[in-house]
């Protein structure tokens, strides 16, 4: 299967995307009457933590499949996915802790249940490398980082319902009606930072499995080639088709 | 199913019973963490969310050290094998390993609870029994279904013993939190106050949902 295709045109798009959102986000978006200047964080930090977590819940879902179908390009698929979702959620927890000390005064704000659970969910996933690195077995390590695959993703909402109860509701109440609290035109241009970051995730995604293919591709070549004399492929946290 | 299951539970109890290896050791534990927090935060007794805190994660590490014993005879002894060639449904070994983790929590927490109301609770801990018991059970369901698909997990990596508690602490932070919360009402100094029903049944979905997802996936820890 070829990851390439297309991806000229996608990576494009998304280019176009982002471009867009940032023009839109410097010089259409009013500011904020409260926060000023500082709250256009929330164009970055809120489409990645939604993305991160779609991302999460993708991954998940090739588990899934992968469970069922016994295909490793299943695996892989999740592996890509959560691989890069975990990167989003770490630019996640940055930029809120960047806007926690603009807004609130305060790098860390334990009040705040998103950020919380989004710690949580970041330190859950950030098991799962090493949880692969540690089996060796290629077909047992893509079985069980399935298995964790699955369980993180159903521990997703149920971590963000339970931390939400316990904590006081500071979070500025961005979708508290429908269409957003906001004006229109933040909605907007949230609406378009929104489809850059997600263009930008299945870019990327592609770009890692059309790589990763290409790489099993050209291992296999080398080995056709020069038999059994080749180096053994070092033990990785990677899946390998 | 049944049979299975009471077969595989006799055969850990009566293990655990010749061997002694996990529940006095996380008794033995606890108390120490009761000392430990002692020092620690310098106080000589404890009420209200410092003591359900302390209980709580007293209890949750203890729990870990159980865990990381709970399928280690299996994997050193060939239990999985002579388990995956006898006819019966695989599945019966989660509930069987479960429940024998419940088994082994209720009686680390029997001796542990009163430890504690003699080590370090400030208020009598008669005055809320019958509300800390639910709390305790719901929470232990938790701990019990989480920690045996954890265990089962880690038992095949080769870093056995630091798989488990980075697995098992941020899944098990939504059980902690409930539990903690619905317990600091009732270890109050000034008498227990009502116990929070949204906590239990926090509880009781995290229960739920994880003790329904662990029936559908555990087959596939077992293949090999």
């Amino acid at each position: 299967m070829t990851y390439g295709k297309g991806l000229r045109p996608l990576a494009a798009l998304t280019a176009l995307t982002l471009t867009a959102a940032f023009a839109l986000v410097f010089f259409f978006a009013p500011l904020d009457a409260d926060q000023g200047f500082v709250q256009k964080i929330f164009y970055v930090h809120v489409p990645i933590g939604i993305v991160a977590l779609v991302g999460f819940m993708a991954g998940g879902v090739f588990a899934i499949q992968h469970l069922r179908t016994r295909d490793p390009r299943h695996d892989l698929r999740s592996y890509v996915a959560i691989h890069i979702a975990i990167v989003l959620a770490l630019g996640t927890l940055v930029t809120g802790s960047i806007w926690a000390k603009a807004s609130w005064g305060s790098w860390w704000v334990w009040q705040e249940p998103m950020l919380v659970s989004f710690l949580i969910v970041f330190l859950l996933y950030a098991c799962y490398t090493p949880l692969r690195f540690s089996i060796e077995d290629k077909e047992r390590q893509a079985r069980y980082a399935s298995v964790f695959a699955i369980v993180a993703g159903a521990f997703v909402p149920l971590n963000f319902a339970a931390v939400r109860m316990a904590e006081a509701y500071i979070h500025p109440r961005t979708f508290a009606t429908t269409g957003g609290g906001m004006p229109g035109d933040m909605f907007l241009t949230f609406l378009v930072a929104l489809a850059g970051v997600g263009l930008l995730f299945v870019t990327l995604w592609k770009y890692e499995m059309a790589s990763k293919n290409a790489t099993f591709k050209l291992r296999a070549l080398r080995r056709t080639l020069a038999g059994d004399e080749l180096a053994p492929v070092p033990r990785s946290a990677a899946p390998t088709l | 199913m049944r049979r299975a299951v009471g077969a595989l539970l006799r055969k850990d109890l009566l293990v655990e019973l010749r061997t002694k290896e996990a529940v006095p050791a996380m008794a033995l534990f606890s108390i120490s963490t009761f000392v430990v927090f002692h020092f620690g935060l310098d106080r000589s007794s404890l009420d209200g969310s410092l003591a359900a805190g302390v209980l709580w994660v007293t209890l949750l590490f203890a729990a870990v050290l159980g865990i990381n014993r709970l399928f280690v005879a299996e994997v050193e002894q060939g239990g999985f094998d002579g388990f995956l060639l006898a006819p019966v449904d695989r599945t019966s070994l989660l509930v069987a390993k479960a429940l024998a983790l419940l088994a082994f929590l209720v009686l680390v927490q029997l001796i542990a609870i009163p430890a504690f109301a003699f080590l370090l609770l400030g208020p009598s801990l008669w005055q809320a029994l019958p509300e800390l018991l639910a709390v305790l059970a719901l929470a232990d369901i938790g701990l019990a279904v989480i920690g045996t698909l954890v265990s089962a997990i880690a038992i095949r990596t080769r870093a056995r013993d630091l798989i488990v508690p980075i697995l098992l602490l941020p899944l098990l932070i939504p059980v902690v939190l409930a539990a903690a919360q619905a317990t600091a009402p009732l270890l109050a100094l000034d008498g227990a106050g009502p116990l929070p029903g949204r906590w239990l049944a926090i509880l009781a979905i995290y229960d739920g949902v994880f003790g329904l997802l662990a029936y559908a996936i555990f087959d596939f820890l077992l293949e090999d």
